[in-house]
Parts: C-alpha cells; structure tokens; sequence
C-alpha cells in the first residue's frame, strides 16, 4: 500500500469528527460516512496515468467520476442473489431451512436482506418477489395475505434506508404480485423501488392496469421492456438499483461514468471531440475499471469468503461491469455551439445525429475492449445511462433532454428516447410526470407503454404530479421527506438527502406533467 | 372532401378509452351557455379583425379569406378573444387522408382515435370516409357528439363507429332550450337507438348548479339506459362545470361540490349503471 501526506491524513479526520457531530445524520448515515472516510486513505489501486486529472475535479471539470465507490472495493457495487436458491434450499450460514409457508418464506427474506452487501450497504435488488411468494400466497386467506405482505413492506422501508434497493415483478400476473402492487398504492411507501417485467404477449392488460394505478400512488413499479432485456442478457436477468439489468446470481463489480459534457469542453470541435478526446478517457475509464475489477476478484477475498459466494447465491462468473456515462445533451450542445451552430439536443435533427454518433462510437469502444472477469457478458461492460447524482450541476441524466427543454408533446419526447434506449443492457430510462386526471383512464399510461416497446423503448417511469411520492432520477423520494431535512430534521433514509440535491441542483419538480 | 378541422391533440387521456389522437371539427348546432371553447361553433366571416391583432404576424388576408401560418404561431389566443363570431382562424380544411396522414404519427401509441368538435356530425360522410380509413389501420373510432344527428339515418357512419359518447345536457324539454338553444328531442331518441344498437359507449352530463336541474337530467337519463346494458356496457361521466374557457357572460353558474358530484354518482349506481366516472 503505499504512503500517504500527513496532511491528507488530517483533513480526513477533521472530515471524520464533523461526521460524528452532525445533527442531521442518523446513527446508520453516520457509520456509513465514517466507513467511506477511512476507506478513503487507502491506495492500494494501480491508477492509469492520467486519471488522477480526469477524476479528481470539480463538477463542471470532472471527466471521470467513480460515484463514491471508494479506493479499496471490498465488495462488487451491485449484488444479485439468487433468491430462488435460497427459498429451494435455505442457508447453512444464516441457519435457515428453506421455509414451508407465507409466513417463513416473509421471515426468511427479511433476514437475507440485512445480509445482502452494496456499495450502498443496503441490498440493491430484494428479489422477484411475485415469483418467490407465489407458491405460499394462498397458504392463508387473501386478507391475511395482504396484511403480512404490507408489514413485510413497510418493514422493509423502514430498514433498508436507501431507495436504490429494488423488486421485481411480472412479466406473468400472479396474485402474489397483484397484492404486492395492491399494498404498494395503498403504502405509497419509497422503499422498494419496483419494476415490473412487461411484456405485451405475457402480461395481461389487468395486471399492467394494477401496475399503472400503484404507480400513480406510489411512482412504481417502471416498466422494463422485458422482451428487449430477456434478448440481450437471457431470461434470467432482473432490474436492481436504479433500472440496472444485470444477471441473476451475479452483479455488477462496478460502474464509472463518463461526463460527457467536460470531455465536449477540452475538445476544439466535432472531429477532435471524436478522433482525439472521447478515445482518451474512454481508454482511461476502462483501464480505471479493469484495475478495480482486478482488485475485487483477486486480492479482495470477498468471492472466497462471503457466505453468497460460498454458498453459491452469486458466482463470480455471472458478474460484469458497467460502463456509465451522463450528460449527452450537454455534450452534444457543447460541440453545436463550437461548430457555431444553434440546434439543440432534443430539438434539432443534426444535433440529435450527433448524440447517436456518439453513442455508436462509446458502444463501438465498449465492444472492442475485453476484460478478463466479465465472461457473462461475452468479456465486455455493459453500457449505462447513469441517472446523476445529487451535485450534479448542468448534467442531464444519461441521454435525457434536460428538464425545462422537453419537446411540446410527449410523442416527441418518446421518439427521441426510442434514439438511445437500445444502447443500454445495464440500463437507461425516461421519466413522466402524468396529470392526475389520468387517474381515471390507467389505459393511457398503458398504450404509451405498449406504443414505446414497440418502439424499442426500454425503460419507462411514471409518478402522477400530485404524489408525495416521486421519482428523482432513478431512485424514490417522499416530498415529505425532502422537507423535513430542508428544516434540518433527520430523515430515516440516506437517498432524501440526494433527492433534495437533485431537486436544488437538477431542478426535478420541474418536470413536464403530461 | 374538406372539413374545418379546429385541432388535432396527438395524445388525449380524457377523450375515451386509453391513448388516442382527438379530431376536433369546427362548428356546432348547439350553443350551450357553458361551452368552454366557445371558438369552435361558428365558421369565418373573413372580418380580418384578427389578422389586424396577431402579435406574432401568423394571420394574413388574402382574397378575402384568412390565411393562418401554424410555425409563426406562438399560442397566446389573441385571435380566440378578439374574434366575435365564435371561430377561430387557426382552421384547416382537410381531406380525410390528410387527417389520417396526421393520426398515423402517432402509431403505435394510440389505440385509436376520437371525432370532437364543436360538433363532428355537421360532417357524416368525411366521418365515415375517415373512420373506414381507420378501421383498415386497426384504430379504434369514436364519435363525441351532441347527438343532434339523427343516426339511424346513417348506417354506414354506425357501422365504421365503435361507438358514440353522448352528451345529455338536459332531460326536461325547456331547460334543454334553454342550455342549449334547440330541442333535446333528437338526442333521447339517440340514446335509446345507440344504446339498443351497442353503440352507446358513454353518456356524458355537464353539471352546472343554478342552469337546470341536473339531478332529473341524470336520473331520467340512467334509467332510460338501464334496459339496454345487456347490449354493451355504458358508462356515465359526469363533468364538473368550470369557468375555464367559458364566454363571459355564462362563468357564471356555480362549480358544483364533491357533495353533489357524489350523489348523482349514486343516483347513477342507484338506477343500475355501475360504470361511473366523475371528472
């Protein structure tokens, strides 16, 4: 490992006992914090030369970003166990049979949960809960079921603090999962974030009917085109995080992204943003990504060691890495205005051209460059439109239109959408705030669905503008909550402070209702 | 064939069942004191008044007749307000296939469409030339109407519909007069023959306290639909009125409360519709 300046030291232990003394942090944001701070002091990355000036800059700089995930992973970024294992065949390590009714089966989830790692420390996908409670769901009377479901829910929102944690559903109608979305809209509960699976000749109207109204309550579940995934990364691939799609029983080590608006600014123009500058810290994100994957797997212990691994809930082999990049639109108004040229993202023709060259050329670098560990991905990352984080300042979501500059009608926006979802395995998506008034006709929201797939259209958000609940980005955020930390009252969940940032800093109540 | 077409809205949520593209048709044989896009009932006289007053110079006078640029228009309505004879110069008169032309952008995300106005049967033959059209795209078709045609007497027009959505703006004759300017006779009569017919898709009341008695409209109107709901479903949406877009000298009736929507709710429930919808 090699040495640090004292004076580094000392900052970060100044950093440390502020920490400690904040009012507004709970105990768990604390410890938290405190973990990221030490991890902080540790060099044990061989870095590529030149990163450290890509990544170690302010916000409107900053090329390179690793989104917190510190300087000695210890653990892969995104975990997926394999929940179905578990409930076949219990854990020798939690002590646990495989459970025999709705009632064990509740019980046992809520225990592997708090044993689920992340870069977070919360598990980021809590499992296909229809499926896996389907084969007890009528072990009681439909009453009784709903209830122990609405406790296990709410005991989970008031657990797992942090709304990057996410279910599945569908794309098959069951009744575990018609309770499921039942509870949520009564619940209108943040945690957890919820996709369900659709897919037109699988799932019935009703129950993407029952989806739409929990999501008009509550902002969820999104809607993941189940047969685009299913065609990328097989059947048995799940939504976690924010909209990740990822491989079951297996995750994400982890996930970069590109600030595709700094790397337009240190470009003279087009050509040299293409020939020269993209290449670059295309290259040197992934050299950054291989060192840190190669950490994980080979000194890091957490594949021998953590009882997922042992027990064979995740295989190493089933991970890959995402390749995430942010601010397209700005990058692409960047180069216009170079080129002395007006159009905007999402407004003029050549300008989107150019955000689909782009794309072509970052999927063209992703499918060129190999990594050892991501075998499940044929030795490639996956591609990512991040969804931003809270400091973000003038950086628009993935390939989203900044909010304030949304096309008039909303078929518009979804035709500029069908441009750039098709670039994203690990996941992209597009937000809609509905008029309430559609309250009364869910069937709207169902063929813009149906429309959009068709239209390859991956990935779709809606929350209706009068919930308290609401999607910030990618993750879920009581207005109620945002606030009581805007009054400088401590909030259960880590995620309402970056809601409240990104409603400061990515103005997200602005958002076009439709 | 050409008809005024006022608007067209790609994606509408409250003009029938699920996504659909709304055709909205100029001009209308009813004049109902709580019409909120007065604009729409009248054609062009070609008095140039707007064009005089367009702010963003879309409006021009040529051969008499007023020419309307859609890029240079900037929304504001300052035409809608000036114009004293209930139009609107931002009118095109089109074909039906330059209306289908229009539909189509917006497949696959609408199930179908759905014929406004004003009032869209001043116009029978481009309404079944344009739903046939339709029909062969698979969209679905509706017709929003005042009901003052009398439908029986276009088949064809039924046959390319899948239905009717029908305004019963009142029960008893002279208050019918009096809301609208012309008999509610015609519109009974429609009620019944469509929803014998399984084309009565829904009936709609605009419940404005002090202008008739709503409570009659809605009830008489549900009972005289109950014996037809084995011939397809009906529902009954009952509308708020709102001052919004309604002419000065009508924003003048009451906004009815919740209270009240909810008891001609159960007044419907009551009288054996179970399809209700308050808006």
């Amino acid at each position: 490992m090699r040495d640090i300046e004292m004076s580094r030291v000392n900052a970060t232990r100044e950093e440390m006992l502020e920490t400690v003394k904040s009012p507004t942090l709970t105990h768990e944001q604390k410890l938290t914090t405190m973990t990221n701070l030490a991890d902080s002091l540790l060099e044990v990355l061989e870095l590529p030369e030149g990163l450290d000036e890509l990544l170690n800059q302010p916000i409107d700089k900053q090329c390179i970003c690793d989104l917190a995930e510190g300087h000695a992973p210890l653990r892969p970024r995104y975990i997926i166990p394999d929940y179905g294992k578990f409930m076949r065949e219990g854990s020798e390590f939690l002590q646990l049979d495989p459970p025999k009714d709705l009632y064990e089966a509740l019980n046992a989830l809520q225990i592997f949960y708090r044993h689920v790692p992340s870069v977070t420390n919360f598990p980021v996908y809590v499992g296909a809960l229809d499926e896996l409670l389907e084969p007890f769901i009528d072990d009681v009377d439909e009453a009784q079921a709903k209830k122990m479901i609405k406790l296990f829910l709410t005991q989970m929102d008031r657990t797992i603090l942090d709304s990057f944690s996410h279910a599945n559903v569908g794309p098959a109608a069951t009744k575990a999962g018609r309770i499921i979305l039942e509870a949520e809209a009564e619940l209108e509960h943040a945690v957890p974030n919820i996709t369900m699976k659709y897919d037109e000749n699988i799932t019935p109207d009703e129950f993407a009917v029952c989806g739409i109204n929990a999501a008009l309550h509550s902002a969820k579940p999104s809607f993941a085109n189940h047969a685009m995934f299913k065609g990328e990364l097989g059947e048995d691939y799940v939504i976690a995080s924010c909209y990740n799609g990822l491989k079951l029983g297996g995750g994400s080590y982890t996930l970069v992204r590109l600030i595709l608006g700094n790397i337009a600014k240190r470009a003279e123009g087009i050509e040299d943003f293409k020939k020269n500058q993209l290449p670059y810290v295309c290259r040197i994100m992934a050299e950054y990504m291989d060192e840190r994957i190669r950490f994980e797997v080979e000194e890091s212990g957490f594949f021998e060691n953590n009882f997922l691994a042992k027990e064979g809930f995740i295989k190493r082999d089933r991970f890959t890495a995402m390749f995430g990049m942010v601010g397209l639109a700005e990058c692409v108004n960047i180069l216009m205005e170079k080129e002395g040229k007006t159009g905007r993202f999402g407004h003029d023709k050549e300008a989107d051209k150019l955000g689909v060259e782009i794309m072509d050329q970052i999927d063209a670098f992703n499918k060129e460059h190999v990594n050892p560990y991501c075998e499940i991905t044929g030795g490639h990352f996956l591609l990512h439109a991040q969804v931003g984080i809270a400091s973000d300042l003038n950086v628009s979501p993935g390939t989203r239109i900044p909010i304030g500059e949304e096309p008039e009608e909303l078929l518009e926006h979804l035709r500029h959408c069908s441009n750039f979802h098709k670039y994203f395995p690990s996941g992209t998506g597009d937000i809609f705030p509905i008029d309430m008034t559609v309250h009364k006709n869910p069937e709207f929201v169902l063929d813009i669905i149906k429309g959009a797939f068709k239209e390859n259209l991956r990935y779709l958000s809606f929350y209706s503008s009068d919930s308290d609940v609401i999607r910030i980005t990618g993750y879920l955020v009581k207005r109620s909550e945002i606030e009581k930390l805007e009054q400088g009252r401590n909030v259960l969940q880590d995620t309402t402070a970056l809601g409240m940032g990104a409603k400061h800093n990515g103005k997200i109540l602005e958002r076009k209702i439709r | 064939m050409r008809v005024p077409v006022n608007k067209i809205i790609p994606f509408s949520s409250v003009d029938g069942p699920g996504n659909r593209t709304a055709v909205f048709l100029q001009g209308c044989n009813f004049d109902c004191r709580y019409c909120h896009n007065p604009e729409t009932r009248n054609l062009c006289t070609g008095c140039m008044e707007c064009v005089e007053k367009c702010p963003a110079k879309a409006l021009e006078s040529r051969d008499g007749r007023v020419v309307f640029d859609p890029a240079a228009c900037v929304g504001c309505d300052t035409c809608i307000r000036t114009c004293r004879f209930g139009c609107s110069p931002r009118i095109r008169h089109m074909t039906p296939e330059e209306v289908m032309a229009e539909i189509r952008k917006q497949v696959p995300f609408i199930r179908g469409i759905t014929v406004s106005g004003g009032e869209c049967t001043l116009y029978p033959e481009f309404l079944t030339e344009l739903f046939e059209l339709c029909r062969k795209e698979r969209l679905g078709r509706l017709i929003d109407s005042n009901g003052a045609l009398d439908f029986a007497k276009h088949p064809k027009l039924l046959d390319a519909a899948d239905g009717v959505m029908l305004d019963v703006k009142a029960w008893d004759e002279e208050e019918h007069r009096k809301v609208t300017g012309v008999s509610g006779e015609i519109v009974k009569k429609n009620a019944r023959e469509l929803a014998a017919a399984g084309k009565l898709y829904e009936v709609r009341t605009v419940v404005a306290p002090g202008l008739f008695d709503y409570e009659q409209t809605v009830r008489e109107t549900a009972r005289l639909l109950k014996p037809y709901l084995a011939c397809g479903g009906i529902r009954y949406k009952l509308i708020r009125y709102r001052q919004i877009g309604v002419r000065e000298q009508y924003a003048i009736y009451q906004n009815p409360t919740d209270d009240v929507m909810e008891k001609l709710a159960d007044i419907v429930r009551e009288e054996g519709l179970i399809d209700v919808i308050v808006i």
